[in-house]
């Protein structure tokens, strides 16, 4: 099956400058190449640093890539220019780790899931708040929560709305940059469900970032291990989990089993 | 609503009464007064010195003074002007009418002229456009106002298309109404250039710096990644996001409207606060000095009032705050 997105050898370089001083670049993201095919999940998991979340902003067209190539949808989005983009960019959404800053703080929640519709043109406020809040029910935000503001919900709920606010747009892609880090672990759980339910309904494709192995293999069907920009090792979830071949992977393994938690705690004195 | 607006009118009393009080024992401290200089006249005896010291009151200790005085300006009274030997609240009227005129014109134009331009350079972050740019107001910033003022006086003297001074022409009483208008304008405009050059710099890398951090706020990268427009992004979002050091930066603009253009006054002997403060402080004009500085509080005081209000209307999140207190 032809994948819905596959991203070839992409580099991403940072450069810095100082005043006056020599330009001094540093390599986000080395070489990466991957594919996703359509209703899968690709979990991409690394230490913080390891350039997850420059890939993250790359592949959603906020960063340019330094070279590379994203093939979504059978175009490629780095040589796309910005008017032609604005057409991609509602079928990629991207999910921010922190709800409570990617959420305009100043709105109200059914406008900040409404508000992405004004780029379809024109169509009537009552019926884009109507779907919003449709939206929104199936996400588990019910009817009395439309008018608070994302400083008087709870971080799960917030996280809520920032999915219904990606989905709203029907996108084919949903980029998941650590999504779950900011939430306690019971919400993780209901959040990851919650995930997992709504691929299914509408056969959505996933990119999943994240530092948390175990997490990456409850929701992923293949893993692919990242470290210093590049990825060391690919595979389906099960191996890497059972079996994983490179240290870094190793670690990540070591520091998602649950004992190594408990060892920790009992070796503090 | 009641409640945030009398909180913040009783801080502005408090602070206003705070301000009255240090004036004038700061400029009781001050040695000599008026009528010392008055001593030195041969002409004048003892007896008549001691009967004015009387009147004016200046044998009494400074608290009592300051009690009758704050007596008189509880009743609309700011005091008495030894040198003009006249009521100091007329004499300061029509003046700080005059610096208004001056500062209100300068203070919209600063406006109106470092929003757009901040958003934009914001935008532009770090392009050669933005570094010129940045480069070009850090220079006005380096510029001292007074040689800023100088060499434009130094421009209009030699070039003589501009009055280099005062508000109006000799012959202004006589003028029709449009000519009026066409005569005041033209003295206003090397003041308002001065004034708006000195106050752009620093209001331009405010904008830029506010609305740079909104647009780099994951709420605005999440609309950009939904594809919304530029334009949309840019005054939607990121403008009322960046609104809140703005206003809080526009209400003290607004309190300076009275005392941040007593420099440029002075020299381009504009008939405002400015040359007439000055004045009196040299002449150690007590109540008119103590007049100028509660008047420069109360703008002050009255701007940041301004300011809390914008916000509370700007922020939802304020408003449910206050409402919850």
């Amino acid at each position: 099956m032809e994948p819905l997105i596959r991203v070839e050898n992409l580099v991403i370089r940072h450069t810095r400058q100082a005043f006056g001083g020599r330009a001094s670049a540093f390599t986000a993201v080395d070489s990466v190449s991957f594919s996703i095919s359509p209703g899968a999940t690709l979990a991409l998991v690394g230490e913080s640093g390891s350039g997850k979340s420059s890939l993250a902003r790359c592949l959603a067209c906020l960063q340019p890539a330094t070279s590379g190539g994203i093939w979504f949808e059978g175009r490629d989005l780095a040589a796309l220019p910005e008017e032609k983009l604005r057409a991609v960019r509602p079928r990629l959404q991207l999910i921010f780790q922190d709800p409570a800053a990617s959420l305009n703080p100043r709105w109200t929640v059914l406008r900040i899931v409404a508000e992405p519709l004004l780029i379809e043109g024109r169509s009537p406020a009552l019926e884009r708040e109507a779907r919003a809040a449709q939206l929104l029910a199936r996400v588990g935000i019910t009817a009395e929560y439309l008018q608070s503001q994302p400083g008087e919900l709870s971080g799960g709920q917030r996280q809520r709305v920032a999915i219904a606010r990606a989905l709203i747009l029907q996108p084919a892609l949903l980029i998941l940059d650590e999504v779950l880090s900011a939430l306690d672990c019971s919400v993780q759980a209901q959040i990851a469900n919650l995930l997992v339910e709504l691929q299914r309904a509408a056969n959505l494709t996933y990119l999943f970032i994240t530092h948390d192995l175990r997490m990456a293999a409850h929701l992923a069907g293949e893993i692919a291990v990242m470290s210093a920009g590049k990825i060391v090792e690919q595979g389906p979830a099960g191996k890497i989990l059972r079996d994983p071949r490179s240290s870094q992977a190793q670690s990540l393994v070591q520091a998602a089993a649950p004992e190594a938690e408990l060892v920790e705690a009992g070796s503090e004195p | 609503m009641r409640r945030f607006l009398l909180r913040r009118v009783a801080h502005a009393a408090f602070l206003l009464l705070g301000v009255s009080l240090l004036a004038f024992f700061f400029s009781a401290l001050a040695p000599g007064n008026y009528l010392d200089d008055l001593r030195l006249n041969p002409q004048m005896s003892s007896e008549r010195f001691s009967a004015l010291r009387a009147q004016y009151r200046v044998d009494q200790p400074v608290a009592l003074r300051y009690f009758s005085w704050a007596n008189a300006l509880l009743h609309g009274d700011l005091g008495f002007s030894f040198a003009y030997n006249a009521p100091v609240a007329p004499l300061l009227w029509p003046r700080a009418r005059n610096t208004l005129l001056l500062t209100t014109t300068a203070t919209l134009l600063v406006w109106a002229i470092a929003l757009p331009l901040g958003a934009w350079s914001a935008q532009h972050l770090g392009k050669p456009t933005d570094v010129a740019l940045t480069w070009a107001t850090s220079a006005f910033l380096i510029v001292p106002d007074l040689a800023l003022a100088l060499g434009l006086l130094v421009l209009a003297v030699r070039s003589g298309w501009l009055p280099t001074g005062g508000m109006v022409s000799v012959a202004f009483d006589e003028f029709s109404f449009a000519h009026k208008i066409r005569d005041l304008a033209s003295h206003m405009v090397l003041p308002v250039i001065v004034l708006v050059a000195s106050a752009l710099p620093v209001l331009l890398r405010h904008v830029r710096a506010a609305v740079a951090e909104a647009l780099d706020a994951p709420f605005l990268r999440a609309a950009e990644g939904q594809g919304i427009p530029r334009r949309r992004l840019l005054y939607r979002y990121a403008l009322p996001a960046a609104a809140h050091p703005l206003i809080a930066l526009f209400g003290f603009s607004l309190g300076t409207l009275l005392s941040g253009s007593l420099l440029v006054e002075v020299v381009m002997s504009w008939p405002g606060l400015g040359p007439f403060l000055l004045e009196a402080i040299l002449a150690r004009d007590v109540y008119v000095v103590i007049g100028g500085v509660l008047f420069s509080t109360l703008f002050l005081v009255a701007g940041n009032l301004a300011a809390d209000l914008l916000l509370y209307w700007a922020d939802p999140r304020i408003r449910t705050e206050a409402e919850a207190r």
